[in-house]
This record gives C-alpha cells, structure tokens and sequence, in this order.
C-alpha cells in the first residue's frame, strides 16, 4: 500500500496520517468529493482510513458532500479499509444504540446512513460515557498491544466471514472481513504500529 | 500524568474538526445532532439571554440536563460557575461528559479555579491568552477554548485570544532553551508546560474556538487562525433557521479553505443573530477568571 485516503470529514485523522507516516505510507485527506475524485483518476487510492469521531457527523457530512455512494461501491469492489470506533460503526451492517435517537432510526430504519459492508452488529457508546472510556492490553491477533477505548462501541455478533482479532472482557473489539479491518479501540491514540501496520499490509 | 488524563485529552481529540452546539432542551440537542453536532452544550439559556437577563447566573438542573443526555448519542456537556466545585461534583455524579468551567456563568470564585485533577471527568476552560491557557492546563483542564464574548455575535474577541495564543506559540516554539525558564515566568505557568510548547509549537490539548461565532465565514474563519474546531453558543438558536445554519456551520468548519463552497454555506442562510457590538456591552464575561 503506497497511498491511503484518510476521511477527514470530523474527528482524530490527523492522527492517522502520523501512523501512516510513520510506516513510510504516503495519505492524503478526504475533505470533499472532488478529493475522492482525483485520487480514484490519478490510481492514488490504495486504502482508506475512517477515524474516530462523532459518527453522527461523519455519517451526516458523507451524504451531504456526495462522499457516500462512491465511497460505498469502491469498499463494495474490495478497497482495503481500516475504521477505528465512529469508523467501525461507519462500516458495520448494523447499529444498536441504548438510546433512541433519530440518527439510530435512520442507521437502522430505511435509508441506510453507514456503509454496511462489514458484516457486525455493533453496538454505540456500548461501555457507557466518558466516566466509562478506559485503556488497557490486549492480544490483537496474536500480538500484545496497547488499547484506548473512548466512548467506544463493541462488536456484538458476527457473521460467518468475519474474523476476530481481538477481545476485551469477553467482548469482540477487533474483527476483519476480506479487506475490511476495524476496531473499537484507538491505535492511533498510542504509539504502537501493530494495527496500521496489518492494514497497510492488506494491499 | 494519569490514565484517566490522558483518556479525557483523548476525547477532546474526538472532537476535532467538529462543532458544538449551546441548546437549552432535548429538541434543540436533536436539531443540533440531526444538524452534525459534535457535541452539544446543555444550558438552560444560552449566552445572549443571560446577557439579557443579567443576574447571578448558575448551574443548570440536572433534570434538564438529563432530558438532553437521554435524547442524544453524542457526548454532552455542561458549565458550571468558575471556581464551583460542587456545581462540578453534580455534573460529574450525573455523568455528563464533559464539564465547562466557564465565565459566562456568574464566578463563585474570585481568586481560585476548581482544581480539576481531582476529578474523572474532563473539563474544557476559556483562556484569552496562552498563559492563561496553560494555567488551567496545569489545573487539569484536558481542553482549551478562547473566551470570545458570549452572547454578542461579536467575533472579534475569539479573534484576538486564538491570535494571541498563536503569536505566543510562534514566539515559545523559536525561542532558544535559556529563555524558556524567563517565559514560564513572564506567563506565570509551570515550566514544564512552556518545554511542551516549545517542543511541539502547540498546546498539550485541543484547542477550540468559542464566544461570538454566528455564521459559516466566522466558524472558518476561526479554523484558519488554527482552532482545532468551533463552540456556536448563541449563534444558532438565536438566529431566524437554526437547522440550516447549523448544518452550515459544520460543513464550513470541515471545508475552511473552500471559499467557494463556504460560499455557496452562506446563501440564503436566513436571518443571523442580530448581535451587539464589542463596545455598547457593559459586562466584559472573558475579564472574568484570569
């Protein structure tokens, strides 16, 4: 993987790009549709990274600057992707929220807001509220790595293709579907390359 | 410093190219969610109308507060009065997710801020200056915003504190080791926090825009200069389509540096805030905490 996008609509992907750095990855921000565009014209689009945020917003701002279809058919036609918390919910099938909001209906009701080509049940803000944010270590396919969940969502069920990557207190917070990577906690909140390093290793 | 530190400068983090938004019930928190809120700010009146009403100004009820928590997915946040420990210890035992300690309230403190390493949950606190800002950062706060001037629609305060706090960085960051000890003096903070700035040219939390932000240009504005993102108090609920200006907002704040496409946010937005300019106020709020 020589280039990755990195949606940058809201939320934590500056962060990102220092990863992708880091590994010697070139990325470039997705701010609009024309950004989409030129990358997909100039064969720039390796991979996508969808980071941590409101996934309200994120999912909102995808519609409303014409991101959404384009985006959806090119992770339809196996564009490797990493989605970190919000970008975990943007990927799943399904959302379940503890509270009923008009964007929960909207996830799971009619127009289909999220991407859903993850196929996860996820559920948002599943460990509570910041009070509930926590960090720790866990394996992460085989590999021991630091872990920061922030208002974070967990994965509740699985289909058959999904692959789980990691586990915390009995809860699936890492899973990877053909070229779909993503995870409930933050790697781009620690140093640790583990996670952007299994990505960027995917194509 | 701590776990629990550095997971509330995480959730700031979160928050980054976003918007939030002052709203005073549940259907205000869902027009600013449906609106791409990225966080909303539960108060019982917003800005303008405190400055309207004048009074001592508090708290809001955990009722309310709650109403708004129950109504939302995205985090939510609440003032207390400067220096109020308790008004912070209620909103922490109602789990709010995040505590402004904020001058548009009426202070309870003349002389001490709360001492925010005592509690979990995090706190954001205004500062006009970058010595000010790093003082509440040594306080505990895990997240900075300018002062601005509630209420006003005046931008031009924000302006001046996100350029002072840039300036001072600018100044920090070239500095040679041997003058850091002499500029951790002049701004009254910790040296540690002046090493950081010089260090990394910025400060160890986010750092948002707040106070007089009314329409598309403003918010983006207020990004050019460097903020890492936008609080709309009055702004929105006082203006004549406060959905459409919301949403707005937050399409102007993700694209910054789009002139055209901010251009196209600002048309036909209709009516703005009407606004009161910086000087026919009698109540400076950002004088009030230094």
């Amino acid at each position: 993987m020589k280039s990755v996008g990195v949606l940058a609509l809201q939320g934590a992907f500056v962060e990102h790009e220092n990863m992708l750095a880091r590994l010697g990855v070139d990325s470039f921000e997705i701010r609009q549709r024309e950004d989409l565009d030129s990358a997909i014209r100039e064969h720039r689009l390796d991979g996508i990274v969808i980071p941590g945020g409101e996934s309200t917003v994120i999912g909102k701002l995808l519609r409303e600057l014409d991101l959404y279809d384009p985006l959806q058919s090119a992770l339809q036609n196996g564009l490797p992707a990493l989605g970190t918390c919000a970008g975990l919910i943007m990927l799943a099938k399904k959302v379940v929220s503890d509270r009923v909001s008009t964007a929960d209906v909207l996830a799971t009701g009619g127009e289909a807001e999220y991407f859903g080509v993850l196929d996860v049940e996820v559920k948002r803000n599943a460990f509570g509220r910041q009070l509930g944010s926590f960090a720790t270590r866990s394996d992460f396919a085989g590999t021991d790595i630091p872990m920061v969940f922030i208002r974070a969502p967990f994965v509740a069920q699985c289909g058959p293709d999904v692959e789980v990557l990691a586990r915390v207190d009995g809860k699936v917070v890492a899973v990877r579907q053909n070229n779909i990577l993503a995870t409930a906690f933050h790697p781009e909140l620690t140093g640790d390359l583990t996670v952007h390093t299994a990505f960027v290793g995917m194509g | 410093m701590n776990d629990r530190y550095e997971l509330n400068k995480n959730l700031a983090q979160m928050l980054k190219g976003g918007v939030i938004m002052d709203v005073s019930n549940p259907e205000q928190a869902e027009i600013a969610q449906n609106a791409g809120a990225a966080a909303v700010m539960a108060l019982e009146r917003i800005p303008a109308d405190i400055r309207a009403a004048g009074g001592v100004s508090r708290m809001s009820d955990p009722k309310m507060i709650r109403g708004i928590q129950d109504a939302v997915s995205i985090p939510v946040m609440a003032k207390v009065r400067i220096g109020h420990i308790v008004e912070a210890q209620i909103l922490q035992a109602i789990e709010i997710d995040y505590i402004d300690e904020s001058e548009v309230l009426s202070p309870a403190d003349d002389v001490f801020h709360i001492n925010k390493t005592r509690f979990s949950v995090p706190f954001v606190c205004g500062a006009k200056d970058l010595g000010e800002a790093l003082r509440r950062i040594a306080e505990g706060a895990s997240m900075i915003r300018t002062k601005g001037e509630p209420g006003t629609g005046d931008v031009i305060q924000a302006v001046r504190h996100m350029r002072k706090m840039q300036q001072q960085t600018r100044q920090i960051k070239a500095m040679d080791e041997d003058e850091l000890f002499e500029a951790a003096k002049q701004l009254q903070v910790p040296l540690d926090l002046v090493n950081y700035v010089h260090e990394n040219g910025k400060l160890p939390v986010v750092n948002f825009a707040a106070g007089g932000v009314a329409t598309p240009a403003d918010a983006a504005l207020m990004m050019q200069l460097g903020a890492e993102g936008v609080f709309v108090g009055s702004g929105i609920f006082k203006s004549g389509d406060p959905a459409k200006r919301a949403a707005a907002i937050v399409k102007a704040v993700t694209n910054f540096e789009d002139a055209a496409m901010i251009a196209e946010l600002s048309t036909d937005l209709g009516e703005a805030m009407v606004g009161i300019n910086e000087q026919e106020i009698e109540l400076l709020m950002a004088q009030r905490g230094e």
